[in-house]
């Protein structure tokens, strides 16, 4: 070891290994449908590609996690995110592609995707 | 990256009931379900509540998994991992949440709400075996700061004006010792870690050593720029295995990274350290008999002065500092003296690590704020003596520590006030006893642990225990007489006084404390010949309450020797002349006809 910098370095690098145990209460969450539907739609690499887009941005104060159904199976891939003091937004049909935009458009800089929300695609 | 980590406790609490056995089974279904890349399973250190080992928690959701058994593996990786559903059957049931698919926070627990983890922050947050994650949660960053930007003079001043003092029992303020070893001009110095652990029921050490074996490390190293020290001596119980592989793990790592060893930081600091393991004797605790023992002689005290500051290890200036000490100090360079000295008491800064154990709900380590009361300890974070029996006393300090009783439970715990109350912080064991504990055979269990541990040194020590021991053995067989007790308390204050080192000086306490707050009892056994709380074999007989018997002749069947007789639905009786008192009528009698006394 030469030098806090390189010291530095070395955390910086692993922080991503633990910062997922650091519980937050203000997080926002988004949730992605697993259940038997979600899975069956495609749920799963709409959930690791969140995970990837999260990490990369280093975004600190997402929490990206899974849940069971909802209830509206036909709209699967389910993406739902809550922010403490704002409506949920409920995303549907969600594909890698659409959950990269989301990522960047909503979590980053906080617009939501209206055209790929459940009001947009009930209708 | 993971979206996920899984925590299982690596302690050894959770060892021993089969936490391996959880991690490789969850490996296996992790890798039946494909999900290697997205799920990552760590073992860490202690969580601290070991009564509901092994344990588990499941991030980023926080999910506490508590009393695992290898068989749900399976639906924790269907349920959980793969579809989100947190199995609720298996959380411990203080983080419930009805009707959702959260849970609540464990900081928002009755166990951890009270607790302020300073010593055992990173014990069960962070894989020990990694040093990578020591460094991710600011591992190593004040030895980088104290080897860039401090002088040495500097580091004492911090670790004085904290307040810090020694953890291992005695309380000396380390900042004060650490300035008595650098004030000693010598050619070589050396720093001692003393993690040979030997009071019954303590094991903060072992759980910091297995959960955050680095932070030790790099208190030492700190220690040694601050005394002019380069070499390092930790000093563990053999009998820690899982203790003893992760500091040598955690002593590679650093090697490797250049934080052991020389030109640490592009400085001219050199230091480097070296395990040695102790054979497992308690008066190796002591500091100069530790020190022998590294020398690689028979583990003996010596005669204080001259002190280990001036004259140590191998003659050398020394210091020794206990584990828990240790793992406060970076944090204490860290975050500054005022932080620290901002928790506690006047003149007891910061917290102190408990080994809650004994008849308590929740047996584990916790870390609370000198101050705190033992109410709270007991009460609150402990979750109170079980199966409806009422707290009677509790022990701290081990061997050398003695009782709180009831009376003194809101007395604030610091190193000061219980020594007031006549016992004393000791290491942190803390042993809860209930109505059913016999006071004298407390007293009597930690004299035999003396006897046995006594190193033979000195005749106070060696002879005078054995002795006290003896004056015991005949008041709880019911030969005493009210002379033995006044002999008792005139021999404890003789060893107090003469014992060559602190093992025979703390020896009578168990005893003292016991007469000073339950005197009472030692009198029943004495002049009553009999057992107040029914734990003296020799003193309780074991009877069937007529009115209460219905002559089911179960007692008579389950009785080993033959000592029950009576007809079948009519009441029985027990011929006091051949019982053995092993209870098992009591324990199989379905109508509480029998009873102890």
């Amino acid at each position: 070891m030469k030098s806090l910098a390189e010291l530095q370095a070395i955390r910086d690098k692993a922080r991503g290994k633990v910062t997922l145990r650091e519980g937050q209460d203000d997080a926002i969450r988004v949730l992605v449908g697993m259940a038997t539907c979600g899975i069956a739609a495609g749920a799963r690499p709409v959930l690791t590609t969140i995970v990837d887009e999260v990490a990369k941005r280093g975004l600190q104060n997402v929490m990206v996690t899974q849940t069971g159904c909802i209830g509206i199976c036909q709209f699967e891939p389910v993406v739902e995110v809550v922010e403490p003091g704002k409506d949920k937004i409920t995303y549907v049909k969600m594909t890698p592609e659409k959950a990269v935009r989301m990522v960047n458009d909503h979590l980053v800089n906080g617009n939501v995707v209206t055209e790929f929300t459940i009001g947009a695609n009930s209708k | 990256m993971y979206r996920s980590n899984v925590l299982v406790c690596g302690g050894t609490g959770c060892t021993s009931s089969n936490s391996e056995l959880i991690i490789q089974r969850l490996k296996e279904e992790i890798a039946a379900k494909g999900l290697e890349q997205e799920v990552n399973v760590i073992r860490t250190g202690c969580f601290g509540l070991c009564a509901l080992g092994p344990i588990m928690i499941v991030y980023p959701e926080g999910a506490f998994y508590s009393m695992v058994k290898p068989d749900d593996v399976p639906e924790i990786v269907e349920e959980h991992l793969l579809k989100g559903r947190i199995v609720k059957r298996l959380l411990y049931q203080e983080t419930v949440v009805e009707n959702s698919n959260s849970v609540k926070s464990l900081n928002h627990t009755p166990f951890y709400e009270k607790q302020h983890r300073v010593a055992l922050r990173n014990c069960g947050v962070i894989n020990p075996e990694d040093i990578d994650e020591y460094i991710a949660v600011d591992g190593y960053q004040a030895l980088g700061k104290v080897l860039t930007e401090m002088t040495p003079q500097d580091v004492i001043d911090v670790i004085t004006k904290s307040g810090l003092r020694g953890r291992g029992g005695a309380g000396f303020p380390t900042g004060r010792k650490w300035l008595f070893a650098a004030q000693n001009q010598a050619d070589q110095k050396y720093v001692c870690c003393n993690a040979d652990e030997g009071d019954p029921g303590a094991f903060m050490d072992r759980s910091i050593l297995e959960g955050d074996p680095h932070a030790v490390l790099e208190a030492m190293a700190i220690a040694g720029y601050a005394i002019g020290a380069s070499q390092g001596y930790i000093y563990v119980r053999a009998e820690y295995p899982i203790a003893v592989k992760r500091l040598q793990i955690a002593i590679d790592q650093a090697r490797e990274y250049g934080l052991l060893g020389k030109h640490i930081f592009d400085t001219d600091f050199n230091f480097d350290i070296e395990l040695r393991l102790g054979a497992g004797a308690f008066v190796c605790g002591e500091e100069t008999a530790l020190m022998t023992s590294i020398e690689g002689k028979r583990g003996e005290p010596r005669p204080r002065p001259p002190f280990p500051a001036l004259k140590g290890l191998f003659g050398k200036p020394t210091i020794l500092n206990n584990v828990e000490t240790y793992a406060n100090v970076a944090q204490i360079i860290l975050k500054g003296a005022d932080w620290f000295a901002s928790m506690g008491t006047e003149k007891s800064k910061g917290t102190k690590v408990f080994a809650l154990g004994g008849k308590i709900k929740h047996t584990g380590l916790v870390e609370v704020p000198m101050g705190t009361t033992l109410r709270e300890i007991v009460e609150e974070i402990g979750g109170g003596v079980p199966d409806g029996h009422t707290f009677k006393a509790a022990q701290t300090g081990g061997p050398s520590g003695g009782c709180i009783p009831a009376s003194q439970m809101d007395v604030p715990i610091d190193y000061d006030n219980l020594i007031a109350i006549g016992s004393m912080m000791g290491s942190g064991g803390l042993i809860v006893m209930d109505d059913t504990t016999c006071m004298v055979d407390i007293a009597k269990f930690f004299l035999e642990f003396t006897v046995d541990e006594s190193c033979g040194k000195c005749t106070p020590c060696r002879v005078g225990t054995r002795r006290l021991l003896e004056i015991l053995n005949k008041i709880t067989s019911g030969n005493g007489t009210l002379e033995d007790i006044d002999r008792l308390e005139e021999l404890c204050n003789y060893l107090k006084e003469n014992s060559l080192c602190a093992l025979g000086q703390t020896a009578p306490n168990p005893v003292l404390s016991t007469l000073h707050y339950f005197r009472d009892e030692y009198i029943a056994h004495v002049t009553e010949k009999r057992c107040p709380a029914g734990a003296c074999k020799a003193l309780t007989n074991y009877y069937i309450l007529e009115d209460k018997c219905k002559g089911c002749t179960l007692c008579a069947r389950n009785c080993p020797v033959g000592a029950i007789s009576g007809t079948v639905k009519k009441p029985h009786v027990i011929d006091t002349s051949k019982c053995i008192k092993c209870g098992a009528c009591m324990e199989k009698c379905k109508f509480n006809a029998i009873v102890k006394r």
